[in-house]
């Protein structure tokens, strides 16, 4: 109803959030969707994967000491986040390099695919970066009782502070972890959505002839931005998870 | 009812929502700018205090996020 | 998740309507779609990453680590064997300058008593041709003075014997002398 009444103002239209429909590949677009059903989200995560392979397994296909152009950029990345896991989360993490790596690249891949004209952005849907989010809190805790057993719970009990401060404490580092994988999911998810649509809207006002040089260097100014807002992104994403993780294995505070 | 009072609500609490944003941009700001004082301050202590810098930028960024889901969630959603 | 396929199913009748309203987000019908093609994806990328990609490029990472330590050291090994290669250089060169130096001295030397020999050669003819010479001169001086005693004699017993006296050759022949002598 409410995309109805953006209709009516000045024959503008807005649909900012059509972007993001899940819609079958083949077939109409009113045709159910089943958990199987190949849909543009299928083919945005498989190109994703097939970037995240072309890059990592074909562009060191030589094994090259004198690393081609691709070969290096897969270097760099993984010296970043082989860096990253080390300084953040602390050597004994280094075992969870894989699974962060393909946490960073896939949402780094997503990210920037998404950003391209026409695309679908699957990391600006909150079920995918919920389940991501999941994912990495149930590593954690799990990771954090098999380590620390009954200790992991000192997390809460903050020995530093006075005795009677400490229960309220609790409570609050208690409610703060459960809003981890919310606000987790929610800020990759929300920044994403939130650049796409203000592109699509600034867009709607390209409509107008008045306007409609401001709007176009309005996009340029913001798809700039937006590319910045992805790499950051899947970087806070990526460096959370670390600190998270580290929280995990050493839990004293 | 013919949603009139009910889409005067959603607008008013959508716009409402908004000012969080900019709330947001104040957060992000202080964070940053703080950064870069002590930076500036101790910049052979700048480099590895740059991971901390993301994190509380992504920090003061999320709450400005939700409050624009919430707008977005009063324009589109209810 | 197997609750989130259920949603995905039973809802999936009203997603038909999701075009024209509200946030595609919320649309629970596309949830179990979506979870499971990104379980799908992430499961792909994590047995891709680590199985093949990562393990590569930390292979490929340490080799070119151990590549470079050993063209360190190499080129540390060079630099020692020029820098001992100039030393011996440096040695063969003032050992080569001393021989030549000495070698120089020796001639010099040598030279110099040739020298000095053939001067006291030299001399000693010189002196000998001086001695003969003097000798001769002594010889013809002596004849010469000889000879003037006698024509000396000649002359004196000559000239007595014009004026008419009988000169007694014992007497002329003491006269001359003396006054020779004188």
């Amino acid at each position: 109803m409410a995309t109805e009444a953006n209709g009516e103002e000045g024959g503008l239209v807005f649909h900012p959030l059509d972007q993001f429909i899940v819609e079958p590949l083949f077939g109409n677009a009113g045709d159910p969707i089943h958990w199987y059903t190949i849909t543009n989200v299928t083919l945005w995560m498989a190109l994703a994967v097939l970037a995240i392979i072309a890059l990592f397994v074909f562009g060191s296909r030589g094994r090259a000491i004198v690393p081609s152009r691709t070969q290096s950029i897969g270097e760099i990345l993984y010296g970043f986040t082989y860096k990253m896991v080390e300084d953040v989360a602390g050597k004994d993490a280094i075992k969870f390099f894989p699974y962060i790596m393909s946490l960073f690249m896939f949402i780094l891949f997503a990210n920037f695919l998404g950003l391209i004209p026409m695309s679908f952005a699957t990391t600006s849907h909150i079920a995918v970066t919920a389940v991501l989010a999941a994912a990495v809190f149930l590593t954690v805790t799990i990771v954090g009782f098999v380590k620390n057993g009954a200790g992991f719970l000192g997390l809460f009990w903050v020995k530093s502070a006075p005795l009677p401060l400490r229960p309220v404490l609790a409570i609050i580092e208690l409610i703060s972890y459960f809003v981890r994988p919310v606000s987790h999911s929610i800020r990759l998810g929300g920044n994403i959505m939130a650049g796409h649509a203000v592109i699509k809207v600034f867009a709607g006002f390209a409509a107008i002839a008045a306007i409609s040089p401001f709007a176009v260097l309005s996009i340029t100014a913001i798809y700039g931005l937006e590319v910045l807002v992805a790499g950051v992104q899947a970087y806070v994403f990526t460096i959370l998870t670390c600190v998270y993780l580290k929280d995990a294995l050493h839990p004293s505070h | 009812m013919e949603g009139d009072i009910a889409q005067l609500g959603q607008f008013i609490g959508a716009g409402l929502a908004g000012i969080g944003s900019g709330a947001a941009a104040i957060g992000v700001g202080h964070v940053a700018g703080n950064f870069l004082a002590g930076a500036l301050r101790n910049p052979s202590a700048a480099g590895g205090q740059t991971a901390t810098l993301f994190i509380g930028i992504a920090f003061a960024e999320a709450l400005g996020i939700f409050s624009f889901l919430v707008a977005l969630l009063l324009m589109f959603a209810v | 998740m197997a609750t989130e396929t259920e949603n995905g199913a039973a809802d999936a009748a009203h997603g038909a309507a999701e075009s024209s309203a509200g946030m595609p987000q919320l649309e629970v019908s596309t949830f179990g779609n979506q979870i499971f093609w990104l379980v799908v994806a992430m499961v792909i990328i994590y047995f891709v990453l680590s199985k093949i990609a990562l393990p590569r490029i930390a292979g490929v990472l340490s080799e070119r680590q151990g590549t470079i330590t050993n063209d360190l050291a190499a080129a540390e090994e060079l630099k020692q064997k020029a820098v001992d290669a100039e030393e011996a250089y440096n040695k063969a060169l003032a050992d080569a300058r001393a021989e030549a130096n000495k070698i120089v001295a020796d001639a010099k030397a040598e030279i110099q008593s040739d020298l000095d020999a053939a001067q006291a050669k030299a001399d000693a003819e010189i002196a000998a041709k001086t001695a003969e010479s003097e000798k001769a001169i002594a010889e013809i001086r002596e004849g010469a003075v000889e000879s003037a005693t006698e024509v000396a004699k000649d002359t004196a017993k000559e000239i007595i014997a014009a004026m008419g006296f009988k000169a007694d050759a014992r007497t002329v022949t003491s006269a001359v002398n003396a006054r020779i002598k004188g």
